[in-house]
């Protein structure tokens, strides 16, 4: 036993015997929390500095599981109250059915508002145009920036992860953005201990990332050990694709098969839920959540290497997404 | 950056482009948390040891080998620049340079741990500060070759500034040095009188070569003359329950849980996250700056009630008077309670370029939940952070420099030593124009 541990003994044990203490003596190491403890203690402590600090937070959904576990710490910050601000969903149009059923049921069990950012309607209305590629991953940025500014939100939640892509691990947990919505990686405020700074002027925003110390692992064990239900397409399932470039697209609405492609029966799942048009399913045989975690551990492509064709088009591409406003 | 490479073929460990399986972390609710910095040059091999840790606890994955791969050869590296697997952003990349502390994450099946890597260079004593603020453990990296630099000398003490429970002296490059005993304890042995005067607490050396991967997963044949442990050993067992504060109960109030619900009409809770001690249901506890006494009637969580709340645990504390608390305010126990202070005295880390601290000086300052204004009295002296020599005629302190202040805020602080309470006795000072994090204080004192 060191030093520090013996004296640090030697005062609990005077603590425990002190007036008001019914307890016997303890040992530091009995004092223990897990790794899973502590990172919901710690994305805990932001929402709720979230809530004590900003007018107006929100928090974005996706359907996606990352955005799930957000919406579960949510729950867990503020019981037995609910949750005190709205959940928003950039909904690029492009939905995977599953996902839908999933975010209508758990909103109405929470009891909370959801604001839709429709990219159909902002396309209507001419804010945005279609890609001619037809993928809405770009466009949703104008559109999330236009609701922030129409709801006149200053504080947006978002499920990102810095073991993700090597431009979020330089993220802050409280990250600055201007009045349009822009990132500067160069000029980011320090963050040091548990103190936030949130001081923003008007027309500016911070972006709150409670996840930012979770590995895809930890968010997988999380939800086996809470027992969070997730949409099904999650979880190994039969499904017509496409391969295109090693990536399995599966055959929906937004995907069709091109010339000289054929269309196979695969055993799949999805590993991230992002727009429908441009998010990969990954062959797994895993049905279970135990079953995912044991692939989630032994498997060697990132998430979104392995599922996001949005990433793929250059080296920076992330870094130059977030640089204009998104998530 | 310059090159920090690994070689491509290791009689260790297969080809870098397939990585054997990952380690499954199981089981999960054994596995805890340590945090550590990583402090060092790029010659000194950082990036290398990252890179070597990340690849031996197989927490690499195939792309992003293969992009590093791809980018280096392009680039004409002779080997494999693992440097570019934390180097994020494209300006880092074009100017060869690293802005910012970058964070990675790998596990065993006993931890999971979080680097907080910061760059060797330019900002250094901003990055390296805001690296070890949360840090449980600091690596500091010196080239065998050259010995102690003043570098070296700097990490170490901002390392003891910012009380990092546990310091490792790693001396790279011995591979270099014929694995030379003599070099190594040389080294070690003037670190440790240098550490001995910075009152640095737990002190660990070990000899090393990040790119033949000596001592870092499993003890190094090279080195039989060594017998302690090898470096990942020694994360996985470095003791740090005992880092914790479990003796002052300090639980700075962080929201009030008020649900107007008929299911719940008279609840009324005060959530945070518990910074020190250990609190029970039936405790006596003094709310500050109040100074009223009442107990705990209980202690929530969204899991149910639990008997004893302690560091990290976030939890929600019901008491059994009704007594007018609000955020900022702090639970603690009648005869063990902070200073309720006005005046401070800390060391202060400048963080901003634009403009320097000076006496006079109004701010906005964050501490604990509670955020008041601030002015400064006075600068007693500047630290010149290579010699320690304190500069007394100093009026004014600059980006990346210390110096040691005395504050006066309009409204109480409930303060902690820093030495004594990293979350009670830590603050940081924000400008009030630009809305900038400029400063990180350290309470040294407070009336």
């Amino acid at each position: 036993m060191s030093q520090a541990d013996r004296t640090q003994t030697e005062l609990l044990a005077a603590h425990a015997s002190a007036p008001g203490s019914g307890s016997r003596e303890r040992s530091p190491a009995m004092y223990r929390i897990s790794h899973l403890d502590a990172l919901e203690a710690e994305s805990v402590f932001v929402m709720r500095e979230v809530a004590a600090e900003f007018e107006r937070p929100v928090l974005l959904f996706s359907g996606g599981k990352d955005s799930i576990v957000m919406l579960r710490l949510a729950e867990k910050a503020f019981h037995p109250g609910r949750i005190p601000f709205p959940v928003m969903h950039v909904d690029t149009g492009h939905n995977f059915p599953e996902v839908m059923e999933y975010r209508d049921r758990r909103v109405a069990e929470l009891g909370v508002q959801l604001v839709v950012a429709s990219v159909p309607d902002a396309l209507e209305r001419g804010l945005v145009r279609e890609p001619a590629d037809g993928t809405r991953n770009r466009i949703q940025t104008p559109v999330l920036l236009d609701a922030v500014e129409k709801y006149r939100f200053d504080a947006l939640f978002g499920g990102a992860r810095r073991d993700e892509e090597k431009a979020r691990a330089k993220e802050r947990v409280f990250s600055f953005r201007d009045e349009f919505g822009q990132w500067d990686p160069r000029n980011q405020r320090p963050e040091l201990w548990s103190l936030y700074n949130s001081k923003i002027s008007p027309g500016e925003s911070i972006r709150v990332f409670p996840l930012s110390n979770w590995t895809e692992l930890d968010v997988w064990h999380y939800i086996a050990r809470e027992r969070i239900d997730l949409p099904s397409i999650y979880f190994a399932h039969d499904r017509e694709v496409v391969d295109r470039g090693g990536m399995l697209f599966g055959v929906n609405e937004y995907i069709r098969p091109r010339a000289g492609e054929t269309v196979t029966k695969r055993r799949v799942r999805y590993r991230t839920v992002g727009d429908a048009s441009l998010t990969a399913a990954v062959p797994s045989e895993a049905d279970t959540v135990e079953k995912v975690i044991d692939e989630v551990a032994s498997t060697r492509i990132t998430e979104r290497g392995a599922t996001r064709g949005d990433d793929k088009v250059s080296e920076a591409a992330m870094e130059d997404r977030k640089r204009e406003g998104y998530f | 950056m310059g090159l920090s490479q690994i070689k491509p073929d290791e009689s260790a460990a297969p080809t870098l482009t397939s990585p054997p399986a990952r380690m499954t972390v199981s089981p999960v609710d054994k596995v805890d948390m340590l945090r550590f910095a990583t402090a060092g040059s790029v010659d000194d091999g950082k990036s290398t040891l990252i890179g070597r840790l990340l690849y031996d606890t197989k927490s690499l994955f195939t792309d992003q080998l293969e992009a590093v791969e791809a980018v280096s050869a392009a680039r004409g590296d002779e080997y494999t620049n693992l440097a570019l697997l934390t180097d994020g952003l494209r300006a880092e990349r074009e100017q060869g340079i690293t802005i910012d502390v970058a964070y990675r994450y790998f596990a065993t099946p006993r931890r999971k741990f979080i680097i907080g890597d910061t760059p060797g260079h330019i900002q250094y004593t901003r990055n390296m500060v805001t690296g070890a603020s949360t840090a449980d453990l600091a690596i500091i990296l010196v080239d065998a070759r050259k010995g102690l630099v003043e570098q070296s000398r700097r990490h170490a003490f901002l390392c003891s500034l910012l009380r990092v429970p546990h310091l490792v002296l790693c001396v790279n490059k011995m591979d270099l040095v014929d694995y030379s005993q003599e070099v190594f304890d040389s080294i070690a042995d003037e670190f440790a009188s240098f550490a001995a005067k910075l009152d640095a607490p737990d002190l660990t050396a070990i000899p090393i070569s990040a790119l033949n991967g000596d001592n870092i997963v499993s003890r190094s044949e090279n080195m039989p003359w060594y017998e302690g442990p090898s470096l990942l050993h020694h994360l996985e067992h470095v003791h740090i329950a005992s880092d914790r504060n479990l003796v002052d109960v300090r639980f700075p109030v962080q929201y009030v849980i008020r649900p107007q619900s008929s299911a719940v009409l008279d609840y009324r809770g005060y959530a945070g996250q518990v910074s020190s001690g250990v609190l029970k249901p039936g405790d006596e506890v003094l709310v500050l700056p109040s100074g009223l006494t009442t107990r705990i009637a209980g202690i929530d969580t969204a899991d149910g009630p639990v008997e004893e709340a302690f560091p990290p645990m976030s939890v929600t504390v019901r008491l059994e008077d009704e007594i007018d608390i609000a955020r900022g305010d702090l639970i603690c126990r009648p005869h063990n309670a902070p200073a309720v202070a006005q005046d401070i005295e800390a060391m202060v880390c400048w963080m901003d370029e634009s403009a320097p601290l000076a006496v006079g000086g109004k701010y906005a300052i964050k501490h604990t939940t509670r955020s008041v204004r601030g002015i400064v009295k006075a600068l007693n002296y500047r630290l010149d952070i290579n010699t320690l020599h304190r500069d007394e005629s100093a009026s004014s302190l600059g980006l990346n420099e210390i110096g040691r202040i005395r504050l006066r805020t309009t409204q109480p602080l409930l303060v902690d030593e820093y030495r004594r309470n990293r979350t009670t006795g830590g603050f940081i000072i924000i400008d009030e124009v630009t809305n900038r994090t400029v400063g990180a204080g350290m309470i040294v004192s407070a009336s």
